[in-house]
């Protein structure tokens, strides 16, 4: 076991394997739609921090995230209390779950991530396009596939509300006629290699309709994504705003230092 | 205050220490854009160090708890967040700035006589920045801390002989694991600053002995001294004039800072990787491991050399040799003359080589080597084998030239009369 790890790791080192990224996305080239997020945004985040609390925080855990933390939000804490605390009853705690993760190995295949730093690792565009990608897919256990995260182990736990989506492929003689074609779509797409030297292109279409529009669904995805990101790095809003405040500062700081250096160098010749 | 000054003066030399290194120090009246980085690194390495031990006091080097503490210092701990962001940024802004130090010193002939020991000083602590840089990688563990030290050690594992028993040595177990953790903690706090600040008093103590060269390259103690002022005739005191003008330095470097911590930390990935938010997992590989920014030319030298007699060390030593050739700098440098201003065109156009090669080294270590594809079947020699691969190889071998070919073109370039006084 050793052995083998080790021998990946010297064939990583060296550049052997040629490339990862390339081979473990089957070469699929994704076209991803903007993220409509805005950190500014208190009510949608608001309504993100619900959606989250209510369909992924029973699988997923966000353990560096505290309760009384969303205040943040403008949510207070008897609100947070009543309406978001479900697996605690002291707002101070983390967002942890009670599914193990052994449990969810057996169950899923794979445990589910923590959600805490996940849109640091994937980006809001990626997380936005995932959960606007789920399709039906008979041949995988869920019975769910996802266009931007192929074969993924997670269901289309929001379902009911977006509703059912089916894949479409369209085969291109050439690369460049594929890519034109996804262009064109203006939406999210994904490029594959098909036989010999066809590419296909790939998108989604609406099946059977679910609770929401595809409008609303689309903005409740929007509102979970910015709440996502804000829950990567809750000071971020604080960060932005110091950072201006001591720009300022500084330009004024540079002034005088400027002038400071020019008086004394003055005599210099 | 005189009085208290003058007690210490008679017991500790206070006053001729501060004068002899920079209240009295003479510098050349000349120093241009490129001899800011000097006065830069050593504040950086002074934020390093405050903003490290107040990481250090909440930061916990167990394997089971290093992310989680991290994450709780970006979150829970009072200013934590900038604390941390002072530091990872600074860590890239460390080298960026030790980068452009030691260009400059290839401009304008810094490491030759009187100088090598600066020079020699100055390599140590860039070696020691390398240790440094390594070590605190891991501290996050995060996949990139995690999986960056396991190949980074295996290097090592490639030496001949004692290599497998060199890399559980260093390791202190058969792969990275807490026990690594701990004592990578140890060095990155405790015993590589310790070597890094000596080095730095040398490299200081050196430069001061021989007084700072300039973009003329003319040694300005040769020159006659001013009757009024006793100073040699292009030279001025450090303080007030150099203390006004690198606190100018200072300020604008602090907001080139700031702009990048306050509104960029992550810098596109470059100064702290998206993977490094994935808590360390020994099972699961990353799709693609690459070095954070600053030791991607040596990593692509890594990669670029093919294997020999069955054995991957020769790339190891082509990036160690890498490095360690700088030691032998003002040995190779024949030219009459020291700054590029009275150089000719051979200098001039190896120079300029060198840096393109080290930048597009640079950029091939972080990406797949097939970023560019490969070369069509038909082509002989090449055929079918990747670009970038094939250009990290001549690249590899231009950056070596710059070095051994130096005797030569340094010795039979056309130069240009240096001056007697600065310009």
């Amino acid at each position: 076991m050793m052995d083998k790890l080790n021998t990946l790791l010297a064939a990583f080192a060296l550049g052997l394997v040629a490339s990862g990224a390339a081979l473990a996305s089957g070469g699929l080239d994704l076209r991803l739609e903007p993220a409509p997020v805005n950190r500014l945004d208190a009510e949608s985040l608001q309504r993100g921090a619900r959606t989250f609390v209510n369909y992924c925080l029973n699988c997923h855990s966000a353990k560096y995230m505290r309760y009384n933390r969303l205040t943040d939000l403008g949510i207070d804490i008897s609100m947070i209390e009543d309406n978001l605390m479900f697996a605690t009853d002291k707002s101070g705690e983390t967002m942890t779950v009670a599914m193990t993760a052994k449990d969810a190995k057996a169950w899923f295949g794979a445990p589910p991530p923590d959600l805490s730093v996940e849109s640091r690792v994937r980006g809001a565009d990626w997380l936005y396009n995932y959960f606007l990608a789920f399709y039906r897919d008979e041949s995988t256990p869920s019975g769910w596939n996802n266009l931007v995260f192929p074969n993924v182990a997670m269901p289309h736990v929001l379902w009911a509300q977006g509703g059912v989506n089916k894949l479409l492929s369209t085969e291109y003689k050439s690369h460049d006629e594929a890519l034109a074609a996804a262009i064109a779509v203006k939406g999210l797409t994904a490029v594959a290699p098909g036989k010999g030297h066809a590419y296909v292109v790939e998108t989604l279409a609406l099946d059977t309709p679910g609770a929401l529009t595809p409008t609303q669904y689309k903005a409740m995805v929007a509102d979970l994504v910015n709440f996502l990101d804000y829950m990567a790095e809750p000071s971020k809003n604080r960060r932005i705003n110091l950072g201006l405040i001591v720009l300022l500062y500084l330009g004024v700081l540079f002034v005088f230092v400027y002038w400071m250096k020019r008086e004394y160098w003055k005599d210099i010749h | 205050m005189e009085k208290l000054l003058n007690w210490i003066d008679a017991r500790f030399p206070l006053t001729a220490l501060w004068e002899s290194q920079w209240g009295k120090y003479v510098a050349p009246k000349n120093f241009n854009f490129w001899y800011y980085f000097g006065s830069l690194a050593a504040f950086v390495l002074v934020l390093q160090i405050v903003t490290g031990i107040f990481l250090t006091m909440n930061y916990k080097p167990d394997a089971a708890k290093a992310f989680e503490s991290v994450e709780y210092i970006m979150r829970d701990v009072s200013w934590g967040w900038l604390i941390r962001y002072m530091h990872s940024t600074g860590a890239s802004m460390f080298f960026i700035v030790v980068y452009l130090h030691m260009f400059r010193a290839l401009l304008y002939g810094s490491y030759r006589n009187p100088r090598e020991l600066t020079w020699i000083f100055g390599v140590l602590i860039y070696l020691c920045l390398m240790a440094e840089a390594f070590f605190g990688y891991l501290l996050p563990w995060g996949q990139m801390s995690y999986w960056g030290a396991q190949v980074i050690v295996n290097l090592f594992s490639t030496v001949p002989i004692i290599g497998e028993d060199l890399g559980v040595w260093i390791r202190g177990d058969y792969t990275i694991s807490d026990i690594t953790l701990n004592r990578f903690f140890a060095f990155h706090v405790a015993a590589v600053p310790l070597v890094l600040i000596g080095l730095v008093a040398g490299h200081l103590m050196a430069l001061h002995e021989t007084g700072s060269n300039n973009p003329d390259g003319i040694e300005i103690k040769k020159q006659p001294k001013d009757p009024q002022t006793g100073l040699y005739l292009d030279g001025i005191y450090s303080h007030p004039y150099y203390t006004v003008k690198d606190l100018l330095g200072v300020v604008v470097f602090v907001i080139v800072f700031s702009i990048i911590m306050f509104f960029m930390p992550d810098m596109g990935g470059y100064f702290l990787e998206a993977n490094n938010y994935i808590p360390a997992d020994p099972l699961k590989t990353p799709e693609h491991i690459a070095p954070v920014w600053y030791f991607t030319p040596f990593y692509a030298m890594l990669r670029a050399v093919p294997s020999f007699l069955d054995s991957q060390f020769w790339g190891v030593l082509v990036m160690g040799v890498a490095v360690v050739i700088l030691f032998f700098l003002p040995w190779l440098d024949k030219s009459p003359v020291k700054s590029i201003r009275y150089r000719g065109a051979r200098y001039k156009t190896w120079l300029a080589l060198f840096v393109v090669s080290f930048l597009i080294l640079g950029y091939l270590g972080v990406v797949p080597v097939t970023v560019w594809g490969q070369f069509p079947e038909s082509w002989p020699i090449v055929g079918t084998a990747d670009r970038a691969t094939v250009v990290a190889r001549v690249l590899t071998v231009v950056y070596f030239l710059f070095f051994l070919l130096m005797p030569w073109y340094t010795a039979r370039d056309k130069t240009k009369p240096v001056p007697e006084r600065v310009r």
